[in-house]
C-alpha cells in the first residue's frame, strides 16, 4: 500500500515537473494539475496510511487504531484551493491565447 | 488588553472581508459607491491598526492572544498578536490607504472588481500576518495570492498577461512547495499550532528531526519565492513593473510578507534548541547573493519600474542576510529599514507613473528591453477629472529626489536612520574588542555599496527625466495623485524625526521575538471565553 502510493506520488510529480518546464501554456497547467494532485496524496500520506478505519475517536476506541482526521480537513483545502486558482489560471491562460495568437509561455512562436 | 479591545485583534480580517463581500453587489456602474466603500473600510482598518499598535507600544503583559471558536490553544485556530503582527498590520494599512486614494484619480476604473480584489488583497495580508498556526497562514497566504493575481491583471494588456502568467505559475509551484513543508512538519510533529510546534521541536526524536528540518526547509522555499531571493526571483521584476501603479504600490508589502513570515518562524522554531540556527547559511548567502543581483539590476535597468523592480530585491536581499547574521541590534536597525524602504518603494512606484506620463512611453528604453519585455503598449486611459496640481514638475522633482535620497540612505530621511542603525550595530557586534565577523563586514559593505549605486541610478535617471527633457511636456497630475506618493514621503519623515521612539520599539519587538517562551506560554495559557452554557449552569448553581 505505502509502496504503490509512493510510486504514484513519485510518477506524478515526475510528470509535473517535465510539463511545467515545457513551452506550451496548456502543458503547463496540466503539470501544475499533475503536481496538486501528488501534494494532495503526500498530505493524505502523512498522516499513516491506513484503510478503513474511521476518525473518531469513541469510548474504548485506541487511538492508534484511528485515521488521523487532520490531514483530511488539511487536503480538502487545499483541493479547494488548488480548484480555484487552477480555474483562474485557465483564465488568464485564454486571455494570453486570445491576445498574443499563440500559446507559447512568453507569448511568441517559435515554431517554424 | 481585555474587554471590546481584545476583539479588535480580529477586526483587521473581518472588515476587509466584508468590505469585499458588500462591494460584489454593486454594480461596475455605481463608481462612486463602490470607492467610498472600500475607502470607509480601509480608513476603519487604519485606525484599528493604529489602536492596536498603540496597545502594542504602550506597556503591555503579552495578552494578544485570541481563541477563535473558543477553543483552547493547540486544539482551536489562534489569532496572535504581537509587537511585529501589529507593527506589519500598522505598514500593511497606511500604504492600503495611500494606494487606494491613489487608484481613485483613476487606476481603479480600468478594470472589474478593483476595490473587491484590493480590500481581499488586505484580508490574506492581516490574516497572514495575525495568524498562529501554520495552516491558517497557508489558508490567508492563498487569499493574498488570489487577490494579487486579479490585481496584477488589472488594466490588462498583453504585457500584464504574460507578466501575470509568469507570476501565477510561479506562486502556484509556491504553494505547493507551501503544502509539502507544512504536511512534513505535521507528519513529524503531530501540531501545525506555531507556539505549539516551537514547544514540541525539542521532543522530537533525532531520526525524525532531521525530516522536520526538511519540512521547514521545503517551508521556506515557498517565502524564498515570495521574497525575492537569488536564484528564486526572477519574476519579480517583471511583475512588479508590470502591474499598474496602485498595484505595485500595494505589491510592495507582499514581499515584505515573506520576509515576516521567515522571521517569526526562524525566531520561534530556531532560535535555541537542537535545530538552533537551521537556514542562517542559506539566509545568509542567499541574501548576499540577491543584494548583488539587486544592485546590478538598479544600475543596469533603463526602465523605472524594473528599476524599482529591482529595490525590492535590494531590500530583500539586505533582510534576508540580516537574518542569516541573526544579531538582535542589527535586527532591529533592519526591522526599521524594512519600514522605511516599504514606504520608499511604494511612494516610487507611484511616482514613476506620475514621471513617465509626461513622457513618450518607452523612448528611453532600450530597444533591447522593449523586445524582451513587451511592445511598451501604452496605457490608454481617459483623463482623470480633479483637481490638477499646480507647480506639478517641481513637486515631482523634489518627491523624485527624496525617493532616491531614501533609496541611497542618506540623511535627513528615515532611509539614512535605518542603514546607520544597521551600520553602528554591525561594527558594535559582540564584546568590545571583538571583531565583526567577515559575513557582517561582507552585509556592511555591500549595504553601502547598494546605497552608492541607487544614488547613481538615481541620479542619472532623474538628470535624463527632469533636467534634459527634450520636449518639455508637463504631465497633467492630479492632487489626489501627488498627495498619497506625499503622504509616504512624509511618513519616512516623521520616522526619521521619532527615530528614538521607533528604535526603541524595534529593539523590544526583536528582544520579545528573540524569547520564544513568552510567545509559547502565552499562547499555551490563553483562556477561554465562559459560554453562556457553563454561565446559566454556575447562576443555576447559585440559586
Amino acid at each position: 500500500m505505502e509502496l504503490v502510493l509512493s510510486i504514484a506520488i513519485g510518477v506524478m510529480t515526475g510528470c509535473g515537473v517535465w510539463l511545467i518546464l515545457r513551452p506550451r501554456t496548456y502543458q503547463v497547467i496540466v503539470g501544475l494539475s499533475l503536481l496538486s494532485y501528488a501534494v494532495n496524496l503526500f498530505i493524505f500520506g502523512v498522516g499513516g496510511v491506513k484503510s478503513n478505519l474511521p476518525p473518531i475517536l469513541g469510548d474504548g476506541v485506541v487511538s492508534s487504531t484511528l485515521s488521523d482526521p487532520v490531514p483530511q480537513a488539511l487536503v480538502l483545502t487545499a483541493i479547494v484551493i488548488g480548484f480555484a486558482t487552477t480555474a483562474l489560471f485557465l483564465v488568464v491562460l485564454l486571455a494570453s491565447r486570445g491576445l498574443t495568437g499563440n500559446d507559447h509561455v512568453d507569448g511568441r512562436n517559435e515554431r517554424k | 488588553m481585555n474587554g471590546w479591545e481584545h476583539h479588535l485583534i480580529i477586526a483587521p480580517i473581518l472588515v476587509p472581508m466584508m468590505a469585499a463581500a458588500l462591494l460584489l453587489f454593486f454594480d461596475e456602474r455605481r463608481r462612486v459607491t463602490k470607492a467610498m466603500i472600500s475607502l470607509a473600510s480601509t480608513i476603519i482598518l487604519g485606525m484599528i491598526a493604529v489602536i492596536l499598535f498603540r496597545i502594542e507600544s504602550g506597556p503591555n503583559d503579552f495578552e494578544g492572544v485570541y481563541l477563535l471558536g473558543n477553543w483552547a490553544a493547540p486544539f482551536g485556530i489562534v489569532l496572535v498578536l504581537d509587537g511585529l503582527s501589529a507593527l506589519m498590520l500598522l505598514l500593511a494599512a497606511l500604504l492600503a490607504l495611500a494606494t487606494l486614494v491613489f487608484s481613485l484619480a483613476r487606476w481603479h476604473s480600468v478594470g472589474a472588481h478593483f476595490h473587491s480584489m484590493f480590500q481581499l488583497l488586505l484580508m490574506g495580508l492581516n490574516g497572514a500576518f495575525l495568524t498562529g498556526d501554520l495552516f491558517n497562514l497557508f489558508v490567508f497566504f492563498e487569499v493574498m495570492l488570489a487577490a494579487s493575481y486579479g490585481l496584477l491583471l488589472h488594466g490588462s494588456g498583453p504585457l500584464r498577461v504574460k507578466a501575470g502568467m509568469h507570476y501565477i505559475a510561479v506562486n502556484l509551484v509556491a504553494a505547493l512547495f507551501f503544502l509539502i513543508g507544512v504536511s512534513l512538519i505535521y507528519g513529524t510533529t503531530g501540531t501545525l499550532n506555531m507556539a505549539d510546534l516551537a514547544a514540541r521541536i525539542p521532543q522530537i526524536e533525532p531520526d525524525r528531526l532531521m525530516l522536520m528540518e526538511a519540512g521547514a526547509g521545503v517551508l521556506g522555499v515557498a517565502f524564498l519565492i515570495k521574497a525575492g531571493m537569488w536564484p528564486l526571483c526572477f519574476w519579480l521584476p517583471t511583475a512588479y513593473s508590470a502591474a499598474s501603479a496602485p498595484v505595485a504600490g500595494m505589491f510592495a508589502i507582499l514581499s515584505k510578507l515573506g520576509i515576516y513570515v521567515i522571521l517569526r518562524l526562524t525566531m520561534l522554531l530556531f532560535g535555541e534548541g537542537p535545530s538552533a540556527g537551521f537556514g542562517a547559511t542559506v539566509l545568509l548567502w542567499g541574501g548576499t547573493a540577491t543584494l548583488i543581483f539587486g544592485t546590478i539590476g538598479v544600475l543596469s535597468s533603463q526602465a523605472l519600474g524594473r528599476m524599482a523592480g529591482y529595490s525590492v530585491l535590494v531590500s530583500s536581499g539586505t533582510m534576508l542576510m540580516v537574518l542569516g547574521i541573526n544579531d538582535g541590534a542589527i535586527s532591529s536597525g533592519a526591522l526599521l529599514y524594512l519600514v522605511s524602504s516599504t514606504f520608499t518603494i511604494s511612494a516610487f512606484f507611484m511616482l514613476i507613473e506620475l514621471v513617465e506620463r509626461g513622457q513618450d512611453a518607452g523612448a528611453n528604453v532600450l530597444a533591447v528591453t522593449m523586445e524582451a519585455y513587451g511592445d511598451g503598449d501604452e496605457d490608454r486611459l481617459d483623463e482623470g477629472e480633479g483637481v490638477t496640481m499646480p507647480g506639478t514638475m517641481a513637486i515631482l522633482g523634489t518627491c523624485f529626489a527624496a525617493c532616491g535620497i531614501l533609496l541611497a540612505g542618506l540623511p535627513p530621511l528615515s532611509g539614512f536612520i535605518a542603514k546607520f542603525a544597521m551600520l553602528s550595530a554591525m561594527m558594535g557586534t559582540g564584546a568590545i574588542g571583538v571583531p565583526p565577523t567577515p559575513a557582517v563586514w561582507m552585509l556592511c559593505v555591500l549595504v553601502i555599496l547598494s546605497g552608492v549605486a541607487a544614488l547613481i541610478a538615481m541620479s542619472r535617471v532623474g538628470i535624463r527625466t527632469f533636467w534634459s527633457s527634450l520636449e518639455g511636456v508637463v504631465p497633467r497630475v492630479l492632487v489626489i495623485e501627488l498627495v498619497p506618493v506625499m503622504f509616504l514621503l512624509s511618513l519616512t519623515l516623521a520616522l526619521s524625526v521619532q527615530a528614538g521612539p521607533a528604535m526603541q520599539y524595534m529593539d523590544t519587538t526583536i528582544r520579545t521575538l528573540s524569547n520564544p517562551a513568552v510567545y509559547i506560554d502565552a499562547v499555551h495559557n490563553a483562556a477561554t471565553v465562559e459560554g453562556w452554557k457553563e454561565r446559566a449552569a454556575r447562576s443555576a448553581e447559585g440559586q
